[in-house]
């Protein structure tokens, strides 16, 4: 084992980084939020001051925890996290005024702000952010619970489609009405699907990874081995067609064929995987209307721009409209987007801050998944290499997703941006796979216990 | 608030942004640096599986480095755990890719149990366990039980070792 080399790489902890490029976060969140009071006419709200400081408490309070359980972990997930967290609050703020002041100039009632909702949520899932810190010592408890987890996961993915308590809404089948409370049971199950896949990954990889029979070069597996890619084809297909939800569909069965890309190290799977999801992709063309919507618009958005394509067309006159700088945040109009403060949050992101702005929040989830992936590298057991690795790809397949889909790179579907979006499920279950990647990093870059740097030393030394 | 300050207010947040973003980017640089410098080049990035549990006895985790003569040792000469020492017992010892070996070789040329040594009138047996690639002693394939003598390399996969006396 190259404990040696292991010893040799302790990092350093940067806790003070964490903290001064959250509160640098916390700054940007005011600045923000001042500029869009004073450009709208707005005028900074009365309470403005109170919800900076419980957004800069939570802020700290998710640091102080991070440094008490898991010193040792990643210093720049939090802060990304926080940051893009802060910015989803400004953005939901300023289409917040933006919807008031167009109910006063048509002489309607002034809809509810939801920015006060979206703070709860923040709240919300910073608590269940600490309880994951402090519940989950080390991550290869949820190795015991694969199956538990994977049965979990499939009852929350088919919740909406129960009678009672499933809803549909805008058309898709994915949310659950229980009271007056709705969330999108999907979002959770993309973590305990993740913990499935790994701990299943982890026992069948190398029965995965034999191969039998070349086929242009490239080896595929038996054809018992397909069993599980088939089975998660056909309810990825499922959720396509009974939830009508072309985004977690996706979403599941992409990070499927990751992961276990990752676990066989067996290119086959991509081949494979790429051509179930050309077969399910034709298939949805051909049957469903709106598949087939969504991809005509995608191929001309204009000729649709009054029906069907009237979003994305207005999301590409709001990229058209920021230009490189942005009009300045309160100074463009993101509100003429349909699902602004949703779907279609970066659009308005890209009205007002510009192409600058889009590309620094693209970067800061490039480091966020960098990060993970890199975790993934760096921690020893399997399974904790396949749940960072399969954690940190949903971040990648979601982000890919959404803004291709609104900057009309490939047809849109509704999957929100993980962080920035108005919604309460989404924001806590990132949240909480920020928790389990923070928890798996902690065991990764802690140091061994024994040996001493001057030990390593020495055995270096000794090599030549 | 005229439209110079505005203007202004705008910069200074897509500034703060970018300084947010140059900061993470700087700090992670030196992070990606730091380790390769400290890190022996022949050893690969970070994959091998450690074995899950606490170690056994043997481990190669507890292998005290190659300090002193003390008792006879097996010293990996060659490949990706190069340096490893692990001291030789009254156990016998096991080499392969399952993660409950005394040596994990994580290595797409060894078997997941490949080979095992084990003690014997004093001496130092090392058995082959129906390897794929084989267990070679110097130029040879064994294909029985055979006797270590010090010194001599003994490879399984890309991994070479020698006992050490």
């Amino acid at each position: 084992m190259s404990t040696a080399a292991r010893a040799a790489t302790v990092q350093p902890q940067r806790r003070n980084l964490e903290l001064f490029l959250i509160i640098v976060a916390w700054g940007l969140g005011v600045l923000g939020t001042l500029q869009v009071a004073w450009s709208t006419g707005e005028g900074v709200h009365p309470r403005f001051w109170i919800t900076a400081g419980v957004v800069g408490v939570i802020a700290l309070t998710t640091h102080i925890i991070v440094r008490w359980r898991v010193p040792y972990a990643d210093p720049f997930m939090l802060p990304i996290a926080t940051l893009l967290t802060i910015l989803g609050l400004v953005m939901i703020y300023r289409l917040d005024v933006a919807a008031a002041q167009r109910a006063e100039r048509n002489d309607n009632p002034i809809p509810t702000p939801d920015v006060y909702n979206q703070l709860t949520w923040y709240a919300v899932a910073a608590t269940l952010f600490i309880l994951v810190l402090i519940v989950l010592r080390d991550h290869r408890v949820l190795q015991r619970y694969t199956y538990t987890a994977g049965l979990i996961g499939v009852i929350l993915l088919l919740l909406p489609l129960a009678p009672v308590i499933g809803a549909t809404v805008n058309g898709a089948t994915l949310w659950v009405r229980i009271g007056g409370l709705t969330f999108q049971p999907a979002e959770a199950a993309k973590i305990f699907l993740t913990i499935f896949f790994a701990g299943y990954l982890v026992v069948t990889r190398d029965s995965l990874a034999l191969v039998r029979t070349k086929v242009l070069g490239i080896g595929f597996p038996r054809a018992r081995d397909f069993g599980p890619i088939l089975i998660v084809w056909a309810v990825s297909l499922g959720v396509l067609i009974f939830e009508r939800d072309l985004g977690t569909s996706l979403l599941f069965f992409g990070l499927f064929v990751a992961m276990l890309y990752i676990a066989t190290q067996r290119v086959s799977w991509l081949v494979l995987g790429a051509g179930l999801f050309a077969i399910g992709a034709v298939g949805a063309y051909l049957l469903f209307g709106h598949v087939r919507t969504r991809v005509q618009v995608w191929l001309d958005p204009f000729a649709y721009a009054d029906t069907g394509g009237y979003q994305i067309v207005q999301s590409l006159y709001g990229f058209s409209n920021g230009g490189l700088f942005g009009t300045g945040l309160g100074r463009g109009y993101p509100d003429l987007v349909p699902f602004a403060n949703t779907d279609f949050i970066l659009a308005g992101l890209g009205e007002e801050l510009g192409l600058t702005g889009v590309f620094a929040i693209l970067l800061l989830y490039a480091v966020l998944i960098e990060r993970g992936l890199r975790t993934a590298v760096t921690v020893r057991d399997p399974f904790g290499q396949l749940l960072a690795a399969g954690l940190s790809i949903t971040f990648a397949i979601q982000v890919f997703v959404i803004v291709g889909g609104v900057t009309r790179l490939i047809p849109l579907t509704g999957l929100t941006t993980p962080f920035l979006s108005y919604g309460g499920s989404s924001l806590v279950a990132n949240w909480v796979i920020i928790a389990i990647l923070l928890v798996i990093s902690h065991r990764a870059r802690r140091p061994a216990a024994a040996p001493a740097n001057a030990d390593t030393a020495a055995t270096q030394v000794m090599k030549r | 608030m005229t439209e110079f300050a505005l203007t202004l207010l705008r910069l200074a947040f897509l500034g703060a942004l970018w300084l947010f973003v140059i900061i993470t980017v700087v700090a992670l640089r030196r992070d990606l640096l730091q380790p390769r410098e400290a890190r022996p080049a022949s050893n690969r990035p970070a994959k091998p599986p450690k074995p899950a549990k606490p170690p056994k006895p043997p481990k190669p985790v507890k292998a005290k480095k190659k300090t002193s003569g003390t008792g006879p040792s097996l010293v990996v000469i060659d490949g990706p755990l190069a340096n490893t020492v692990i001291p030789l017992g009254t156990a016998q010892i096991t080499i392969g890719r399952a993660p409950d070996s005394t040596i994990v070789i994580d290595d797409d040329y060894a078997s997941s149990r490949h080979a095992r040594i084990y003690p014997s009138d004093g001496g130092w047996i090392v058995e082959d366990l129906g390897s794929t690639n084989g267990t070679w002693i110097e130029r040879t394939r064994i294909t029985q039980p055979t006797a270590l003598t010090p010194g001599t390399p003994l490879r399984v996969g890309r991994t070479t070792m020698q006992l050490q006396k």
